[in-house]
């Protein structure tokens, strides 16, 4: 396998962005990869998507969005994995590059959820699960991860305080994210009064509905070290499933999916837990955030909500935790999302996160958790400096 | 919605049919071709039990639109004795008295009726034991 370098990033604000289409939003967020990574082409490309059908009628997203970037005959393939598509596009780029196949992938993820009525979200997000078995009796995607939360206070004692206060550090990072759907501060009464979705979960537990696209330029170090532009290296990634439906699982105060993929991304980069420096993690709702914090091994089970309340993951903190503000503050969608963590990581690590959320922590290693469903899907990346 | 997709549904949800492992002896709800803890491909097919206890619930206060005549309403996974988990609407009950720990009973209930289609369709769900 080829060594494989993140060479450079583009990102379209996130938001309800009524004045762009799917399909200006994905090329706007191409264009600002390709001048940012001073590439001169790419050898193909990798559309990361959850549901360009539901949510806007169109799907064979390759051919169009290849045809709007103005490149004729391109390979374009477009891959799924609910939520967790961004990372999954992350994933076989890198495959695609490592194995020789090809020099320059474009890995790239997009969704435009504002242009169907919320009902027709919900329906297009439940999608992810299982159908005939959860959805069809009335589950709800924050209904799942309700389901979660209520097992997980069960049997850990995690408090409200601890939710809230997950998203309250997100908001905090996300203010100072020119690209966040939400870049303000809210407090914890904020959370705790917010109106009631799927007990426990409240509306400000919950990753909002967003349009967004994001795309970054894999290439071989060799060939980074040649654009002269900043670059870090990729040199773990995992990917795991787990089964579709959350009552088929043993345990489900736990991501077991996230916890194999990052045993596989750690064992591939020779580096633990204790050798990373920060993270972006899927947190979907704030209880994901506690439960993936604990399945990556970086807290003991039931012990990580603890650690969010005394700041050990805010910006300032001994672990930083979604600089970026998260899917909370900075928003999901939801094709987009594992494509946009990976965008954060790279900021980062090369010194260019915006309006003083740069890490003063000099980091080294960063990691992105991107999961699909309600777990049912997983993708571990890990990251370095050159 | 075609009907289809519904009556195929009828041995799990009007019958409680699962699938018994002949080689491992592994319930599966519903039924599959090939066993997750064994791969073994022969099964019997073998009725729930109708008793159980919640394991994890919640109420979904913003519901699917098919679901909002009867919003708030409970969600659970309970385990059945048998050991098979599944997820299901708790009702004939205050949604604030719902428990971990709770013992339940399955009914045959009407679940929803499809928009388009028109189709009511039918199902378990989950009901206090002492009902
Ligand atoms: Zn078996």
């Amino acid at each position: 396998m080829r060594d494989v370098a993140v060479v450079g990033v583009g990102m379209t604000k996130f938001g309800e962005i009524w004045d762009k289409s799917l399909r200006d939003l994905y090329v706007e967020a191409a264009l600002g990869a390709i001048e940012n990574s001073g590439v001169d082409h790419i050898d193909s490309m990798i559309v990361g998507c959850m549901s360009g059908g539901l949510f806007v009628g169109q799907e064979h997203l390759g051919s169009m969005l290849a045809d709007y970037l103005g490149i004729k005959n391109l390979p374009a393939s477009r891959v799924e994995s609910a939520c967790a598509s961004g990372g999954l596009a992350f994933r076989h780029a890198l495959i695609e590059v490592a194995s020789g196949m090809s020099d320059i992938v474009m890995a790239s993820g997009v969704e435009k959820m504002n242009d169907i009525s919320g009902d027709g979200a919900t329906y297009a997000l439940a999608t992810a699960a299982d159908q005939e078995y959860e959805v069809f009796h009335g589950a709800t995607f924050p209904g799942l991860y309700a389901l979660m939360a209520v097992a997980h206070i069960e049997k850990y004692g995690t408090t409200r305080d601890m939710l809230a206060a997950v998203a309250v550090k997100n908001h905090d990072n996300g203010a100072l994210n020119p690209n966040a759907q939400y870049p303000f501060k809210i407090t914890m009464d904020t959370v705790k009064s917010s109106v009631m979705i799927a007990d426990p979960l409240r509306i400000l537990d919950c990753s909002p509905i967003t349009d967004g696209a994001a795309a970054v330029i894999l290439t071989t170090v060799d060939i980074a070290k040649k654009l002269g532009k900043p670059y870090v290296k990729i040199t773990g990634s995992g990917h795991a499933t787990d089964t579709i439906a959350l009552h088929s699982r043993d345990d489900m105060t736990t991501i077991a999916s996230a916890t194999v993929a990052a045993d596989k991304a750690f064992k591939m980069a020779g580096k633990t837990i204790k050798d990373v420096d920060f993270a972006e993690v899927h947190d979907c709702f704030t209880i994901a955030e506690i439960m993936v914090m604990e399945s990556l091994g970086l807290y003991a089970p039931g012990k990580a909500g603890e650690a969010v309340l005394k700041g050990e993951t805010a910006l300032d903190g001994k672990f930083p935790i979604n600089t970026s503000g998260g899917l909370k503050s900075k928003g999901h969608p939801v094709g987009a999302t594992g494509v946009a963590q990976i965008v954060e990581i790279y900021k980062q690590l090369t010194g260019q996160a915006e309006n003083g959320r740069q890490l003063k922590s000099n980091p080294k290693v960063g990691l992105a958790q991107n999961m699909g469903g309600s777990g049912g899907s997983s993708l571990v990346h890990i990251l370095e400096v050159a | 919605m075609y009907s289809a997709r519904d009556w195929r549904e009828y041995p799990r949800r009007y019958r409680l049919e699962a699938g018994k492992c002949k080689k491992c002896g592994k319930i599966l709800f519903p039924a599959r071709l090939i066993c997750p803890k064994c791969g073994a491909r022969e099964f019997e097919t073998e009725m729930l039990p109708d008793t159980g206890k919640v394991l994890t619930f919640t109420v979904i206060r913003t519901a699917p639109s098919q679901f909002t005549d009867i919003a708030p309403y409970a969600i659970a996974i309970a385990e059945l004795t048998n050991g098979v988990k599944l997820t299901a609407q708790l009702v004939d009950c205050d949604v604030n008295t719902v428990k971990v720990g709770m013992e339940v009973r399955i009914e045959f209930r009407r679940v929803q009726t499809d928009a388009y289609s028109g189709i009511l369709s039918y199902g378990y769900k989950f009901v206090p034991k002492w009902y």
